[in-house]
């Protein structure tokens, strides 16, 4: 089946993520052979992706892992006068 | 980067039967999970981050009644939303409408931007920090229902059933929303993966 550039769109997301069928992963890889429009949006697609994934993208507040094991400890801490007393 | 389920339970059962300092270790791997969950729902970075701790307390607390048939990370997770929409609910009061999920049966324009020259782009394009914050800006302003299953999805890297599982939506829905989350943002992006080639206006002329 010849498909057209719509939907491929429809689909990107998904052949993106490997889980479409294998007909239509067929049908769309044979369309981005020759689609030049199509091709560039789902490498555009793709990398925006890794740059989302990308640890340097979302960065944690400096110190947060620090603070989050300090007030753990101070946690696990209290528990355990807590099971004293009892 | 992810334990092993087999390790994980180790560690949990050995923290269940006393040996608690093993949670710092247990938690490690999830930090970052954790944080930016409360972070797409509070989106503010201190309350995201006195929200992380609440929710990483509240899995140690609560760690006893955490089943094997689910993953850890998940029921982690599911403890994060929580707190995100218990935080969220307190700061809009009466407003919670925003935090409503709102059926997907509207009709948006959830098309990509069509663009030719991506490929011209050498990759340092992606180094750009200029770039980086524009991603930042433009996730930060997808409707909380697409800003939340793209964090679990493409951010923290769950798969399509355990983002369903943690948000209590079906695998459906989650495909859908993650494929228009993904092509707002690819549309938002666009200009700034441009280069300097022109667009072939012909091309673009024709109704797509």
């Amino acid at each position: 089946m010849k498909l057209e550039c719509k939907h491929v769109w429809e689909h990107i997301s998904e052949y993106i993520d490997g889980s479409v069928d294998a007909k239509l992963r067929e049908d769309i890889e044979r369309h981005l052979e020759h689609c030049e429009i199509c091709s560039a949006i789902l490498d555009s697609t793709r990398n925006i992706l890794i740059l989302t994934a990308d640890d340097r993208t979302f960065e944690l507040p400096v110190g947060y892992s620090e603070r989050l094991h300090e007030r753990l400890a101070k946690e696990l801490k209290s528990a355990e006068k807590d099971s004293e007393k009892e | 980067m992810e334990m092993t389920r087999t390790k994980e339970a180790g560690l949990i059962a050995r923290i269940l039967t006393g040996e608690k300092e093993l949670f710092h270790e247990l938690i490690r791997p999830y930090e970052r999970m954790v944080y930016l969950t409360l972070f797409s729902i509070v989106r503010n970075e201190t309350e995201a981050e006195d929200g992380a701790q609440e929710a990483v307390i509240s899995a140690y607390r609560h760690l006893a009644s955490f089943r094997g048939d689910a993953k850890f990370s998940t029921w982690l997770t599911t403890i994060a939303i929580n707190e995100g929409r218990k935080r969220l609910r307190k700061a809009k009061g009466a407003a919670e409408d925003s935090i409503e999920e709102k059926e997907e049966s509207h009709e948006g324009d959830y098309t990509p931007a069509p663009l030719t020259d991506w490929r011209e782009i050498p990759l340092e394009a992606l180094e750009r920090k200029e770039l980086r914050e524009a991603l930042r800006g433009a996730v930060a302003e997808l409707p909380y229902i697409y800003r939340q299953v793209l964090t679990l999805r493409d951010l923290e890297e769950l798969n399509i059933e355990e983002t369903a599982e943690a948000l209590g939506i079906t695998t459906g829905a989650v495909k859908v929303r993650l494929h228009r989350a993904r092509m707002m943002l690819q549309k938002r992006l666009v200009p700034y993966l441009k280069t300097t080639a022109p667009a072939r206006r012909s091309f673009f002329g024709r109704a797509l």
